[in-house]
């Protein structure tokens, strides 16, 4: 138990609450993820998966049930402390890359460290770094809208990882990419997994993929309905207990 | 947050929209640049009249016999031709001189004959003729160029002498020595000769654009001749409508004034249609700033309602700006992005628009005034303060309407930005 970075229980999400079109889009949903898993989250549009994973990203509040990220019952955190967690904690990757417009592949990198209020040099050398890392370093100075679909995804991934979390949700990644960028943002993936260890929940509802991860979880109309456990999650180590982002504002 | 990033944030947007940038900025532009034009304007007008004000001299006070209970600026009275017996005589003068001869300086007095003009052969130029005693001139500060000014004497003397101006002196003399010369005066009908006794230098008229925009010849210039002379010509016997009075250096002025009011108000106390009105230069001064304080508290008022136009302009692209970046707004909250983190980007947006906007209008505003100020013949001074607060008021500005919308961003829900499209 102590092992679970994350830890759902009987997680319920409703919209309209009270008016005649109320609608249940989580229906009770019980998820752990164990420290360093690569899961995959499995469903059709509409099944309910986005939502759950606004709920994993603290970007959003369960209306019933209980989470606990990282040791903390997110329903004790404030809007602050939230940011404090999706700054730090977790990296998102979104289908549609949502890389800022106006500004360069570096700047984009830098984001998060702006917002934990790093330093601007080691800003810019950790981005520099990053970019590196994605095989992104020769386009630092591009603006997003000169890069393509491959290398927009390797910039967000990079920016992801920008204040080193140790949770990367990833919301269909691959959704807006050719077969062979997708190959490569995929690559990517299983490197930060296995050689960085870190806990990536990945959203898709391409079947193929799940099946290159460990554990694949299947939601359909806001529950789930199958889990399928692949290789190695007894090598996980342990993990710690205790809730360190709660401020108490 | 970086406060660098903000601004660095900011410039890009305007320049990734400069054509919608400048139109927003038009509403501060006009506002902060006319209010910069008036306010120059109207500081260089102050200051030639301050000027101005120097040459006459501050130590002077005017004494004038003016119609009791007047009303007849309201077209309701009817106005009273002041008798003899109405007016302030030498004796009277005699009297208070006498009494402050400590405090005294001068005491000039004018008794106008009229006018007419100066001749010397086949040349006429239009003359003032005034009767003057001989501290006319250090009252009005006249400045010989050459010969003298009337002396006691020659009042007592009754002598046909005259002082005239430099513009008379070149114009009939053409670089000649008119001092000794003779010329004829036409005024009421007779053709009286006189005697050039000095030549004085015109002071500058305030401004002094009098003389750039009428020809020196038309303008008639003051023809000055022994007070006595005038009295004779006039067939009185003294008596002044007004009369000016310069103190010694260091005379409390209102003070002075007083004891003016309070010696000649006596001679008066009987008289139901006429008094005695005192008034010093101070209090002149004081009236002319008064004026110009209503003035520039008209002129604020109205660069208000135009700054909050401009604002509300600034308010609306703000609002605009946020809509179309709401997925970017989305963004940054999920990277992490605290409420007042996204409310100080959009802040720092609004008041550099409105700073840059102010920039432009104060450079304008300089432009313009100076122009306006020279057009006018005055020397531009631009005002340091207007300046500043011109770049403060922006600032304000910026603040002001751009907290609405910034607040409107950091309040967004990160989800439904995120999925806005």
């Amino acid at each position: 138990m102590e092992n679970n970075v994350i830890s759902m229980k009987h997680i319920r999400k409703l919209y309209y609450i009270g008016k005649p079109n109320e609608l249940e889009i989580l229906k009770g949903i019980d998820l752990n993820v164990k420290n360093g898993e690569f899961l995959a989250v499995v469903g059709a549009s509409g099944s309910g998966k986005s939502t759950l994973m606004n709920i994993i990203g603290a970007l959003d509040r369960p209306t019933e049930g209980e989470y606990q990220l990282d040791g903390c019952d997110i329903r004790s955190l404030s809007d602050k402390d939230l940011s404090r967690i999706r700054n730090q904690k977790i990296g998102f990757i979104f289908q549609t890359f949502n890389l800022i417009a106006k500004t360069t592949a570096l700047k984009n990198v830098e984001l998060p460290m702006l917002y934990q209020g790093i330093g601007r040099k080691e800003r810019r050398e950790r981005a520099l770094e990053l970019l590196r890392m994605v095989k992104m370093e020769d386009r630092a100075d591009h603006h997003p809208n000169e890069l393509s679909g491959g290398q927009k995804q390797r910039v967000a991934i990079a920016r992801a990882m920008a204040n080193q979390p140790d949770i990367l949700l990833a919301d269909e990644p691959t959704g807006a990419l050719d077969s062979k960028s997708g190959r490569m943002v995929m690559d990517l993936f299983h490197s930060l997994h296995e050689e960085q260890k870190k806990t990536i929940v990945f959203i898709t509802h391409s079947r193929e993929l799940a099946e290159e991860t460990q554990r694949t979880v299947t939601i359909k109309d806001g529950q789930i309905i199958r889990e399928e456990r692949r290789d190695g999650l007894g090598s996980l180590g342990e993990y710690r207990t205790g809730c360190e982002w709660a401020s108490g504002q | 947050m970086d406060l660098w990033e903000n601004i660095a944030l900011a410039v890009n947007g305007l320049l990734a929209n400069k054509m919608r940038a400048v139109l927003t900025m038009l509403g501060i532009i006009i506002g902060i640049g006319s209010v910069i034009a008036i306010v120059t304007v109207g500081n260089s007008m102050t200051i030639a009249f301050a000027e101005s004000m120097k040459e006459m001299g501050t130590n002077k006070i005017m004494v004038s016999v003016q119609e009791k209970n007047s009303n007849y600026e309201e077209g309701t009275g009817i106005f009273q031709e002041p008798q003899a017996e109405d007016l302030v005589t030498d004796e009277m003068i005699r009297q208070f001189s006498a009494r402050y001869a400590d405090t005294l300086e001068s005491v000039s007095l004018m008794e106008s004959v009229g006018s007419g003009k100066a001749q010397l052969g086949d040349k006429t130029v239009n003359v003032d003729i005034k009767g003057v005693n001989a501290d006319y001139a250090k009252a009005e500060d006249k400045e010989l160029l050459y010969g003298r000014f009337i002396t006691p004497r020659d009042i007592e003397g009754k002598k046909y002498l005259a002082v005239v101006s430099e513009s008379l002196a070149s114009e009939l003399f053409r670089g000649k020595s008119p001092i000794g010369e003779e010329i004829f005066v036409k005024v009421n009908n007779d053709v009286i000769s006189f005697t050039i006794a000095g030549v004085y230098k015109k002071a500058a008229y305030m401004g002094g654009y009098i003389d750039t925009y009428v020809s020196g010849k038309d303008v008639p210039t003051d023809l000055f001749i022994p007070l006595s002379v005038a009295q004779k010509l006039k067939q009185k016997q003294g008596g002044y409508l007004s009369f000016s009075i310069v103190t010694k250096a260091g005379t409390d002025q209102n003070d002075f004034t007083e004891k003016t009011k309070s010696f000649f108000q006596p001679y008066y106390a009987k008289n139901e249609s006429f008094g005695i009105y005192v008034e010093n230069m101070q209090s002149f001064i004081k009236e002319m700033n008064n004026m110009n304080n209503t003035m520039t508290l008209a002129i604020s008022a109205i660069a208000g309602i135009s700054l909050l136009v401009g604002g509300i302009g600034v308010m609306n692209i703000m609002l605009v700006s946020i809509t179309e970046r709401t997925r970017e707004i989305g963004t940054r909250k999920a990277l992490g992005a605290q409420n007042w983190a996204i409310r100080l980007q959009f802040i720092v947006e609004s008041i550099f628009i409105c700073l840059i906007g102010g920039g432009i209008g104060i450079l304008l505003g300089l432009g313009g005034g100076a122009l306006g100020a020279k057009a006018l013949g005055y020397p531009a001074a631009p005002s340091v303060g207007a300046v500043l607060a011109a770049v403060i008021f922006s600032m304000a500005i910026g603040v002001f309407f751009g907290y609405y919308p910034a607040n409107k961003a950091a309040k967004m829900d990160p989800i439904d930005a995120l999925r806005y499209e």
